[in-house]
């Protein structure tokens, strides 16, 4: 099974430089508890007690987990998950 | 249409149907025309009513000066409310911003501070923060947190949508300070049963993202995650393609934040045409292509437009 899992500037050391991994798993609670078996250290970056942190944000085919069922929303053979910290957006237009 | 001063004519702006766009003939896109505003962008609703607030409150007396975080359209919409009003504006924005953008905004009268262009707004908003905080009789009536930036949207773009779609399935718009889409969006699921808000929020290329702590991330405070239904993030490249799409297709010649709105409108308008289910989705367009003219989005190759957007804000 694969999964691409696309990494942001700030967390390519977990994974020696890498922008992208694979990963496999039913949800996405599996899928980075599968990373995290891999690069040590990432789930913690991702994940508090109260489910994915604040300011990171993780799409699933281009759209927002939080609206997906969150840590449980379901992935599979090729789909694509992105992870991102939030920003300021908004301007210029 | 006649109006006593150029503030009088805010809003009230077209819904244009996209027929060539539209994926079928009950699966239908609405592009409501924001740059038909006072400085031609959606930022004027905002701008106006923040204004307006912060003078019935108190907090704004004539000959204050405003400071603001903006990489531009909010710093244009309230230099021109500035200028109309008497109040000095100071923008602070990041320097990698478009030039048109600096230009327009200094043409107003407004002066301006840069901040970094690694990081993007996130390190404008820091540095404004910084900078209210050592000048008290600055204002900062800040965009990412102000509610009458969203009730500006709450009492008029979503109404005019409403008033003109009363059929409306779903309202799409870019999402960076969250303001129109929780403003319109509020107004629209308490009249609308079943509508859809959708967020396009656009990705950066790594420069912006930069090496900023991910815990240090910004969440504007105006964003209540239950006031939409979804949320998807869109690359520069299909939101280059997709406002070209609206020039070549439809003729209208609209911001890059627009194509990022389109590619999550077509996908609702796709997905419901391919379910059998009607649809009727309103589209933001928020800005015309004017102050995106010099990121060379829309000459040469999809490809080389692409290469010269990497590390610019487009929205």
């Amino acid at each position: 099974m694969a999964i691409e899992v696309r990494i942001p500037t700030i967390l390519r050391n977990y994974t020696d430089g890498a922008k992208s991994v694979e990963a496999s798993g039913d949800t996405l609670a599996g899928l980075i508890a599968d990373l995290d078996s891999r690069y040590g250290g990432l789930q913690e970056r991702l994940v508090d007690q109260s489910g994915l942190r604040r300011f990171v944000n993780v799409y699933l085919n281009d759209e927002d987990v939080r609206f997906l069922g969150g840590l449980g929303a379901p992935v599979k053979d090729g789909d694509t998950v992105t992870v991102l910290p939030a920003v300021a957006g908004g301007q210029p237009a | 249409m006649r109006y006593d001063s150029l503030l009088d004519s805010l809003g009230r702006t077209p819904l244009v149907g996209l027929p060539r766009l539209s994926p079928a003939p009950t699966a239908r896109l609405w592009a409501k025309l924001e740059d038909r505003n006072p400085t031609g962008s959606v930022k004027d609703r905002a701008a106006f009513f923040m204004v307006a607030e912060a003078e019935k409150d108190g907090r704004l007396k004539p000959g204050y000066t405003l400071l603001e975080p903006t990489s531009g359209n909010t710093g244009i919409s309230l230099a021109m409310v500035a200028k109309l009003r008497g109040y000095r504006l100071i923008c602070v924005m990041p320097e990698n911003t478009s030039a048109e953008r600096r230009q327009l905004l200094e043409m107003y009268g407004a002066q301006i501070i840069f901040s970094p262009a690694a990081g993007g707004s996130n390190e404008a908003v820091r540095v404004a923060k910084g900078l209210a905080a050592e000048h008290p009789d600055w204002v900062m009536l800040y965009q990412y947190g102000n509610e009458a930036n969203a009730l500006a949207h709450y009492e008029t773009t979503g109404p005019e949508l409403l008033e003109d779609l009363p059929s409306i399935t779903h309202f799409v718009a870019g999402l960076g300070t969250t303001g129109t889409l929780m403003g319109t969006g509020r107004f629209l699921r308490e009249n609308v049963p079943g509508v859809q808000i959708v967020a396009a929020e656009p990705r950066y290329g790594d420069l912006v993202y930069g090496l900023r702590n991910i815990d240090e991330g910004f969440v504007p405070e105006l964003y209540d995650e239950s006031v939409l239904t979804s949320r998807f993030s869109v690359t520069s490249v299909d939101a280059l393609r997709r406002t070209r799409e609206l020039l070549d297709l439809e003729g209208l010649f609209a911001g890059i934040s627009s194509g990022a709105a389109l590619h999550a409108a077509l996908a609702m308008a796709e997905k419901a045409a391919a379910a059998g289910q009607r649809a009727d989705v309103a589209v933001m367009i928020a800005d015309g292509g004017w102050r995106y003219l010099s990121t060379g989005a829309y000459t040469g190759t999809l490809e080389e437009a692409e290469a010269r957007l990497e590390g610019q804000l487009w929205a």
